[in-house]
């Protein structure tokens, strides 16, 4: 059950699915392109990398449905802004879209971004005409520096890429769903299908997952559990929760009772 | 004439084109990007981009990631 009415929209794109799903990490092909089916979702991340002259024939897009897919390819590896524009640069020549995600890296052991570098690639990349959504620290400075440039979306992480440490501040992603009008998408850190409800009643616009998918013990089962988690996470934050209470408040009523 | 492809020598012949380098490589030119020397070539160059010896080349092409 979805409110048809509720849409997500990025860059004057319409979206049904708010699950965007990373490609990698899978034990084949043919996995994967299972694992994309049960998630539900409609945007795809992808990596850009030099084609392999030795190669296989087979490669990842073979197995990919590209009319029901938007391809989201990433900046992955990049540890400056030159390489970042570069490898998008490639992205669109390649992919034909203007769609990126936009990483720049500060080190490998956090994977963290580094905003100098990423603030430096995102304002280039939408002069170039880019529809830029960031992987981005979950501060609401960087953020609104992001949404200033013009980029089409931020998306904070919720924790280290690849950690399965869920959503370690909730309350600087709210900060930020307060202050910014663009969509915020949570990327990185989600391990389990309650992280991905936990991002989604927050109020966050949409959630993108890789490892916490791929490197599950059924990938096919994990991706269906998010997209059933991140719609009740949807439908929970419209419906609108009650509020903490420290005292019982019963649910049956008092009037009535037998003496 | 020698290039270098993804890091790689590679002989290929005097003059040819980008297309004649991706055939002769059993690379197809749709989901691919080409980078000679730094610099994009668009997918409607192809034909005529011819490459010289010493050029440095990037094929790249979508793989699974996050």
């Amino acid at each position: 059950m979805t409110d048809s009415a509720d849409k997500f929209i990025i860059a004057g794109r319409e979206f049904r699915s708010r699950l965007m799903v990373g490609t990698g990490k899978y034990a084949s092909f043919e996995q994967t392109a299972r694992a994309l089916e049960a998630s539900g979702a409609e945007i795809i991340t992808v990596a850009v990398r030099r084609v392999n002259l030795d190669r296989s024939k087979e490669s990842l897009l073979d197995y990919i449905d590209l009319k029901k897919y938007t391809l989201l390819p990433n900046t992955a590896g990049c540890y400056s802004a030159d390489d970042a524009v570069r490898t998008c640069l490639l992205a669109r020549e390649a992919g034909m879209s203007d769609f990126v995600k936009l990483e720049v890296l500060g080190d490998e052991k956090t994977l963290f971004p580094d905003n100098e570098e990423l603030l430096k690639a995102a304002k280039i990349l939408v002069a170039e005409g880019f529809t830029v959504l960031p992987y981005c620290s979950d501060d609401v400075i960087v953020c609104k520096k992001l949404q200033d440039i013009g980029c089409a979306a931020v998306m904070p992480l919720g924790a280290p890429i690849g950690s399965g440490l869920g959503i370690r501040n909730p309350y600087n992603i709210r900060i930020i769903l307060e202050n910014i009008t663009v969509p915020v998408i949570i990327d990185a850190g989600v391990g389990s299908a309650s992280d991905a409800a936990i991002a989604m009643e927050l109020g966050c616009h949409g959630i993108l997952m890789n490892t916490a998918i791929a490197g599950a013990t059924d990938p096919i089962a994990m991706a269906e559990a998010m997209k059933l988690a991140v719609i009740a996470g949807r439908l929970s934050y419209k419906a609108g929760r009650i509020p903490r209470k420290l005292y019982a408040n019963a649910s049956s009523p008092l009037d009535g009772l037998i003496a | 004439m020698r290039i270098v492809v993804n890091g790689d020598a590679v002989e290929a012949a005097d003059g040819c084109s980008v297309v004649a380098l991706l055939l002769q490589l059993g690379i197809g030119r749709d989901r691919v990007a080409f980078e000679l020397n730094g610099a994009i070539v668009p997918k409607a160059n192809y034909e005529k981009q011819l490459l010289a010896d010493d050029d440095k080349i990037e094929i790249v092409h979508f793989v699974g990631g996050g």
